[in-house]
């Protein structure tokens, strides 16, 4: 009887915390309270977000890392544009990162990330972006959320139709929105016409590394590149790039590049220029182009400028440049999961333009060509048309997939988000945006496999959406559940910079390889010390190198004499720890620099320039451990010409005595 | 000792119910033993990390030697400080210097009713510190004191022989991923 009893209190146990999880251990926000968006977008303390957003930062030049559905900022990743909190640009490692055939250029404009892809699926190794001002690609390692490698691109301006990646990263893109004159000289700018040419860059990704290099460049005429997508399943091989201004105006473009009923969408099969450039087809041409690469070895960038291109010119390759006559003006160029469609969304158009690569292909078997433009054949509206979706709101931008037959386009004038179905072209729903949406971003949205879960859309204008914070207020993304037949908007987040583009991801194809520390053993800095009985400091004329260790919670050196007013004084730290998530800072008084931020393994390198006589302490800038506000140091600062010998000490004793 | 064993069970369950409820699709196993740490919805001692050098808690664990001492430091319930950034210096007691207490005692100290008692004996063995061997000496040349968690001082001596602390002799030293262990054969009770 007693037993009995045990087992039935054993039971009304289990019961009771069963059934207090809700769905018997589901996670309780698919349950009864389903409906709720707060719910939908409530990720519990601890618990972790579904998706990875990398979002660009526009004029902030950076990419930042969001989790979806939450919305939390976790990590603003400095690409284009100096970071004082990291360093990044100021410290001696990653000024090279920065440098240019301009020289060091300390800001850019971020747009189009793009994730690695494999067999046309996303497969998180890397993320590329451009820089728009200063023509550059990027690319992030996304095991250490760094940016490790920016190339310079030549002969373009305005790098905008890019970084984006063909079905295996054979290729990252780069298309020059301004055409300027090639070769760049001393011209009358009205004489654009046939002068000024615009230029589609393709970088090689290799394949184990991800070392970019170009390939080839091929001299298009002098239009406006907008935006890009490569082909993928059966139109893989090919590139479409939207283009504006085909007027080739070069003075109030809003009147003058909007004359033409249709512009092109420009069709490039990429592999037969590929064929044609591996034949020994192409012009090689000087030039000068900075490629620079970070090294997680010596923890350091080097920068290479190279000075010779591979330039294309498309006459020269009959059969693989074609011209897709588009509705005015044609803004984002996006082709869908299958590679059948290729979306046409024209700025000032009624309607939204489904390009059939079916047809496009039996066009060009059938040589129905409508002319041409400087030798490029241009192919019949009418032949290659697969679909048009009719009125579908003011001024289209971009589109995404859903990869169940639906497309979401954004339209900035009537601020909305429109969902039609591919194929039959009907409009299924619309929900608005707070304000004039630009990009959208469903997580593998433009690849052969998204995750159709949520779509993010990015506002251009904020307004009243938050506390007001004066005249410039944060921009906005704002995220909408796309599961069901009716979008449904969940969350309003800000955002860094300007929200541009963003590209989404599975946490779980990327979270399991993120880097914990760099090995100490595999640090191959050249100022590197791996033991405090190394620490040291070292004159060279004018010059004073203090290799440095950091431990929970002390530097060694940590006294230091013999510097002089006008000696140039490296401090190149290295962090010894060997533990996740306990890195060091260090910064100086009057440092005309950032303070460093260092990781674990780790070294970095600041120049300090004392100006005055005096005794002037360091300190770690990173809240280490419980001893951090014990994490000091002084340097003696005598003047120029002193006899005051260079001494170095840790708790009075010369370094490495026992 | 049965009933420890006992308590330790009820935890693992319970906490397998906690698990199942945070997130249906971390699914722990009932393989869950006294031993190990459940690794979700705990404190920093349930944080994966296989990378890292190890930690105090970690080199404890992964010694029999200390299979007392981390017994003892699960039921005052300090886990998550010894894997705490610190940093910390531990003088880590070896089974053998619990067995030195009279009979019952350490059986004791384990009951839920002596758990802060336990803790405290516990804490003087710790340091808020960074002290590697050769601090220690320099400690005992400079007539520096060790500031215990306990809030105790503990007297640093270099003798012929090698550096003791409290009196007891340091056998071994280990660096670990926040600090030091010193490991000693007798404990280090707090005079209050």
């Amino acid at each position: 009887m007693k037993t009995i009893f045990k087992s039935l209190l054993a039971l009304t146990i289990v019961s009771t915390i069963l059934s207090s999880c809700g769905n018997g251990g589901d996670k309780g926000k698919q349950g009864a309270l389903s409906g709720s968006a707060a719910e939908k977008v409530y990720v519990a303390p601890g618990e972790h977000d579904e998706f990875y957003a990398f979002v660009s930062g526009g004029f902030s030049g950076q990419l930042a890392v969001y989790g979806l559905p939450s919305g939390r900022l976790f990590k603003v990743i400095p690409v284009f544009s100096v970071d004082a909190e990291k360093a990044y640009g100021f410290n001696e490692e990653t000024k090279p990162m920065l440098n240019t055939s301009h020289g060091f250029i300390p800001w850019d404009d971020s747009h189009h990330p793009d994730i690695s892809q494999t067999a046309g699926e996303l497969d998180g190794r890397w993320v590329f972006i451009n820089g728009n001002n200063t023509p550059r690609i990027a690319k992030i390692d996304l095991t250490t959320f760094e940016t490790t490698e920016i190339i310079e691109i030549p002969n373009s301006a305005g790098n905008h139709s890019s970084s984006f990646v063909t079905e295996n990263t054979e290729y990252v893109v780069a298309g020059t929105r301004f055409s300027v004159p090639y070769p760049q000289r001393d011209m009358p700018i009205k004489e654009y016409k046939g002068n000024f040419k615009g230029a589609l860059t393709f970088i090689s990704v290799d394949p184990k590394d991800g070392t970019m290099d170009i390939k080839f460049q091929i001299m298009m005429p002098g239009f406006n590149y907008d935006l890009s997508h490569p082909g993928r399943g059966k139109s893989h091989g090919w590139f479409f790039f939207t283009t504006y201004n085909t007027e080739e105006a070069n003075s109030l473009l809003e009147v003058n590049a909007s004359q033409n009923d249709k512009d092109f969408i420009a069709a490039i099969n990429w592999k037969k220029i590929e064929e044609y450039v591996n034949n020994g087809g192409g012009t090689k041409a000087p030039t000068n182009y900075a490629h620079n690469v970070y090294s997680d070895e010596t923890h350091s960038a080097t920068s290479t400028m190279k000075k010779e291109i591979l330039i294309v010119n498309p006459s020269d390759v009959p059969g693989a440049i074609y011209f897709l006559p588009t509705p005015k003006s044609p803004h984002g160029c996006d082709v869908d999961p299958t590679g059948e469609y290729i979306i046409g969304n024209g700025k000032l158009a009624a309607e939204l333009t489904a390009h059939s690569f079916t047809k496009m292909l039996a066009a060009i078997e059938g040589k129905k060509f409508d002319g041409e433009a400087y030798g490029i054949p241009i192919l019949k509206y009418e032949d290659i048309l697969g679909g048009v979706v009719k009125q579908p709101g003011l001024g289209p931008l971009h589109t995404e997939f859903d990869g169940k037959g639906y497309a979401y386009t954004t339209f900035f004038i009537s601020s909305e988000v429109v969902k039609w179905k591919l194929g039959t072209w009907e409009v299924i729903d619309r929900k608005p945006t707070y304000y004039s949406v630009g990009h959208l971003m469903i997580p593998g949205g433009n690849s052969r496999k998204p995750f159709g879960k949520y779509v993010l859309a990015m506002n251009k204008i904020t307004k009243d959406r938050y506390i007001p914070t004066g005249p410039e207020v944060t921009q906005s993304a704002q995220l909408y559940d796309i599961t069901g037949e009716k979008m449904e908007l969940l969350l309003d987040f800000p955002t860094i910079g300007e929200p541009h583009y963003a590209a989404g991801i599975p946490a779980e194809l990327i979270k399991e390889r993120s880097k914990k520390i760099y090995k100490l053993e595999e640090n191959k800095h050249k100022y590197v010390v791996k033991t405090e009985a190394e620490s040291k400091v070292v004159r060279t004329g004018n010059e004073v190198h203090i290799y440095m260790t950091m431990i929970r919670s002390h530097f060694s050196p940590d006294n230091i004499e013999g510097v002089q007013v006008g000696d140039k004084v490296y401090f190149h730290v290295t962090n010894l720890e060997q533990d996740y998530d306990v890195p060091h800072g260090i910064a100086m008084i009057g440092a005309q620099t950032s303070e460093l931020l260092i990781m674990p393994g780790q070294t970095e390198t600041f120049v300090w320039e004392p100006k005055q006589v005096g005794v002037w302490p360091f300190y770690c800038t990173d809240f280490c451990s419980a001893l951090h506000q014990e994490m000091q140091g002084y340097v003696r600062v005598s003047p120029k010409g002193s006899n005051v010998p260079v001494t170095y000490t840790l708790d009075g004793d010369a370094i490495g005595a026992e | 000792m049965k009933k420890i064993n006992l308590t330790f069970a009820l935890l693992a369950v319970s906490a397998l119910f906690i698990v199942s409820c945070n997130g249906g699709e971390k699914k722990q196993t009932s393989e869950t033993t006294a031993t190990e740490v459940v690794k979700t919805g705990l404190g920093q001692s349930a944080v994966k990390d296989t990378v890292s050098a190890a930690n105090v808690l970690q080199v404890a664990q992964s010694l029999d030697d200390f299979k007392t001492l981390v017994v003892a430091v699960k039921a005052a319930g300090v886990e998550d400080a010894l894997v705490n950034t610190g940093p910390l210096t531990v003088f880590a007691p070896v089974n053998a210097a619990f067995d030195k207490l009279p009979a019952g005692t350490v059986e004791d100290l384990l009951k839920p009713e002596n758990k802060s008692k336990l803790a405290m004996i516990l804490k003087n063995h710790v340091a808020p510190a960074n002290y590697p061997d050769t601090q220690l000496s320099k400690e005992a040349k400079k007539g520096r004191k060790l500031y215990m968690a306990s809030g105790n001082y503990l007297v640093v001596e270099e003798k012929e022989d090698g550096i003791y602390v409290g009196g007891t002799k340091i056998l071994k030293t280990v660096q670990v991923s926040n600090g030091w262990i010193h490991v000693i054969d007798n404990l280090l009770l707090p005079t209050e």
